[in-house]
């Protein structure tokens, strides 16, 4: 395996300081609590901030309304974001850009990417009932009837759906798959109710497609689908990774308040090496996945080196953020086990986002069929 | 020599690789230590000494030390373009570490005029052995507090105590030691003396301690009213410790200036990959079962996290919020990676990983079972693994002492 290094550009360093600094104020756990009770789930007051900031394009040539950076630059953001337990949009809204850009016909990126990249909120439907995290495997169907699309079937944790101005949706045409978007008049026709999520800081929505029609023009280049799913599932297993090493880097930062703060036998409990050692472990664990994550992020586009780097730090990230938070309930003891202790928001979220988008072994899998040969 | 052109650069790449070609010696019949840790034969000894200033000779090692001491006078650069193509060659290791890595650097960083004149050369020629005198029997993981007395007697310093854990402690002409001048010292570090110690005069006495492996590599190391001249001291008494301190930093890497060359011998972990392929299960090739490869992968992965560590340890906004907490890290995270790497490796051979090292059965020579069992010499010495647990919990993560 070649030896690789970790670039990291001014506009990575930029964006990192700002988005730590908007994440902390705009999203304080207290705000992240009252939005577990909200049927919207996230502020659209900052959701106009991010994209007055120009988030949503950070990863869009210019000449779409983007920024003209790359995923590298959006990496610090989506970390951030994390760490902060920050609800929203933002990550399936940028995958849907990715979606448009790596799949999109070159009418569909200059009607759609600017709008997006002026907070208009994007979702995507891609996972399905058969629960394969193989994005090209799509049962859901599309039947092709003169200008038409007949569609059929079902698509399960569609994030964000009732704000969603624009849903790309994954489709079986004739064996093949295929990627089509839907604007909001056809998203208003699915039949859509949201399911119940073990991270409460989401909003996922289950929909059905029997009986729905759209345009024809509503598909995008049918020649680049399977490319661009490649792309979606790596795209977001990469912003994944970035949102689990930002969580990881702040259930440390909780669990370390408690074990310096808490008396035990009229210790600190964070003196004793059975609680210490163990958060070390955590530590160490968070240092490996977030240097496996900036080294997927400025390696991204390389052929090959992108997608192993990418689906190392996916892998390393699950497993680190999982072990943090799993260690944050119990060393928290009993409060640990309140709702009210935030170690569950971090755990909750952990599982989410270890089971989006491939888990730790499921990556190895791919590893090993890559590297071993 | 501050413009160096990249032309003089690849020249001199072309001669040392060349010269490598040329000079690099065949395997003897014993087998050759992978550390300097490991050297536990007169064989052993004599042959890496001999390659060692062959190299020197050749002007590959101490390329970048000062001429007037027995370096080559270059810029930095050419050593270590030198180091790369020993390295890659995977020629023997260099035999005088604790000389070229740690005290060579601090006698040309902070000793005198007279002391890099004395001892710099031998350094290099491997003429005169250099080891280390900091754990002591009592006190392995505390090095603070070590015992070994040192009392100023006109001239000289009498020594009394015990060192243990003597790298080529047999074969050395000198010691680097750590010694107490002052047990009534407002604390346990300002008592502390740094000594550049002779090893030959009287009283001074290395028996050879014989590994886990059988084999041998340390001394301990008794001082019986040892006289040493009192101009043997580094820096001012009671400043040991900081001394100390500057001397793990080289060892750790963490500062610069080593005379080049490598002192062990890195794993490649892609050679479990071979072992994989030709150790079987089942009748069919390790490399086909599903757990294996899954662990495989893992260890993998863990080794590059150890280079991206290394690499993002050089991005300061990525390292900010704990700045200590890589280089603090990184012992604990290779040691216990290569320690579990050599044990994986074993459990692939299956009945196999019973041999060991002179069976001729016995997968690789038995390497991996010899690596296994070496492999704790870098988990337990220089601050056990459950040290460093306390050393990052307590100054990166700010937890309290126990």
């Amino acid at each position: 395996m070649k030896r690789s290094t970790i670039g990291f550009s001014e506009e990575q360093a930029q964006l990192l300081d700002i988005a730590a600094a908007f994440c902390r104020e705009k999203s304080p756990v207290e705000k992240v609590r009252k939005l577990l009770e909200d049927e919207q789930g996230y502020d659209p007051a900052v959701w106009k901030e991010m994209a007055e900031l120009g988030w949503l394009g950070i990863a869009v040539p210019e000449e779409f309304g983007g920024i003209g950076l790359s995923l590298a630059e959006v990496v610090p953001v989506a970390e951030q974001m994390g760490r902060h337990l920050m609800a929203g949009p933002f990550v399936p809204t940028t995958l849907a850009a990715q979606a448009i850009l790596a799949g999109g016909t070159e009418a569909q990126k200059k009607a759609l990417l600017p709008e997006i990249c002026a907070g208009a909120p994007a979702s995507l439907a891609l996972m399905e009932e058969h629960g394969d995290w193989d994005l090209t495997h799509v049962e859901a169907e599309a039947r092709r009837e003169g200008d038409v699309l007949k569609l059929s079937g079902k698509k399960t944790f569609v994030l964000d759906l009732p704000s969603a101005e624009y849903l790309i949706l994954s489709l079986n045409l004739g064996g093949k798959p295929v990627l089509a978007v839907l604007g909001k008049e056809d998203i208003g026709k699915l039949k859509a109710r949201r399911e119940t999520v073990i991270d409460e800081t989401r909003r996922s929505y289950q929909i059905v497609l029997d009986g729905v029609s759209v345009p024809v023009s509503a598909l995008l280049d049918e020649g680049k689908a399977v490319q661009a799913l490649r792309h979606i599932e790596l795209t977001a297993s990469l912003l994944l990774s970035a949102e689990m090493c930002g969580g990881a880097a702040s259930t440390i930062d909780y669990t370390l308040d408690y074990l310096t703060t808490r008396k035990q036998f009229g210790k600190l409990i964070g003196s004793y090496q059975s609680l210490k050692h163990t958060v070390v472990d955590a530590h160490i664990a968070y240092e490996q996945a977030r240097s496996h994550l900036y080294n997927a992020a400025s390696n991204f586009n390389q052929q090959g080196e992108g997608e192993a780097a990418t689906r190392m730090a996916k892998s390393v990230a699950s497993e680190a953020f999982s072990f943090a938070s799993d260690r944050a309930i119990q060393f928290h003891g009993g409060f640990g086990f309140t709702y009210e202790c935030d170690a569950q928001l971090y755990r909750r979220r952990a599982l989410w986002c270890e089971y989006q988008h491939g888990d730790a072994v499921y990556h190895r899998r791919l590893l090993a069929d890559a590297l071993l040969g | 020599m501050s413009t160096i052109s990249q032309k003089e650069l690849d020249e001199f790449r072309a001669e040392a690789a060349a010269w490598v070609k040329e000079n690099a010696p065949a395997n003897p019949v014993f087998m050759l230590p992978l550390t300097f840790m490991e050297v536990g034969t007169d064989a052993q000894f004599n042959f890496l000494r001999e390659w060692q200033n062959k190299v020197y000779e050749a002007g590959y090692l101490g390329a970048a030390w000062p001429k007037e001491y027995g370096g080559h006078g270059l810029d930095q650069a050419f050593q270590d373009i030198a180091s790369q193509e020993l390295a890659k060659a995977q020629t023997p290791i260099m035999l005088n570490a604790i000389g070229l890595n740690w005290a060579g650097p601090l006698i040309l960083d902070i000793g005198t005029e007279e002391q890099k004149k004395r001892y710099i050369k031998g350094i290099l020629s491997a003429e005169d052995i250099w080891c280390q005198g900091f754990s002591e029997p009592d006190h392995g993981s505390d090095l603070g507090n070590a015992q070994t007395k040192a009392v100023r007697e006109g001239d000289e310093y009498v020594i009394n105590g015990s060192k243990i854990w003597t790298t080529q402690g047999n074969y050395a002409k000198y010691m680097i030691l750590l010694a107490r001048t002052n047990p009534d010292a407002p604390n346990k570090y300002a008592g502390l003396s740094f000594f550049l110690s002779p090893m030959t005069v009287p009283g001074i006495e290395t028996v050879p301690i014989r590994k886990l492996t059988g084999e041998y590599g340390f001394t301990q190391t008794f001082f019986t009213d040892a006289r040493i001249p009192a101009d043997c001291l580094m820096g001012k008494e009671g400043e040991g410790w900081l001394v100390a301190m500057r001397t793990l930093e080289y060892e750790r890497g963490a500062r610069r200036g080593q005379a080049g060359g490598h002192v062990m011998v890195a794993s490649d972990p892609e050679a479990i990959l071979d072992l994989a392929r030709k150790a079987t299960r089942g009748g069919k090739p390790a490399m086909e079962d599903p757990v294996v490869r899954d662990k495989l992968v893992q260890l993998m992965i863990e080794a590059r996290s150890l280079q991206l560590c290394s690499s993002r340890s050089r991005i300061q906004p990525l390292t900010q919020e704990r700045p200590a907490s890589l280089a603090l890290s990184s012992k604990l995270m290779s040691t216990e990676f290569y320690r579990r790497l050599n044990e994986f490796a074993l459990s692939l051979q299956g009945p196999k990983a019973a041999y060991y090292v002179g069976e001729e059965d016995a997968y690789d020579e038995g390497i991996w079972q010899r690596a296994y069992l070496n492999s704790f010499s870098a988990t337990i010495g220089g601050g056990t693994s459950q040290i460093q647990h306390n050393i990052i919990g307590e100054h990166v993560l700010g937890l309290p002492k126990g």
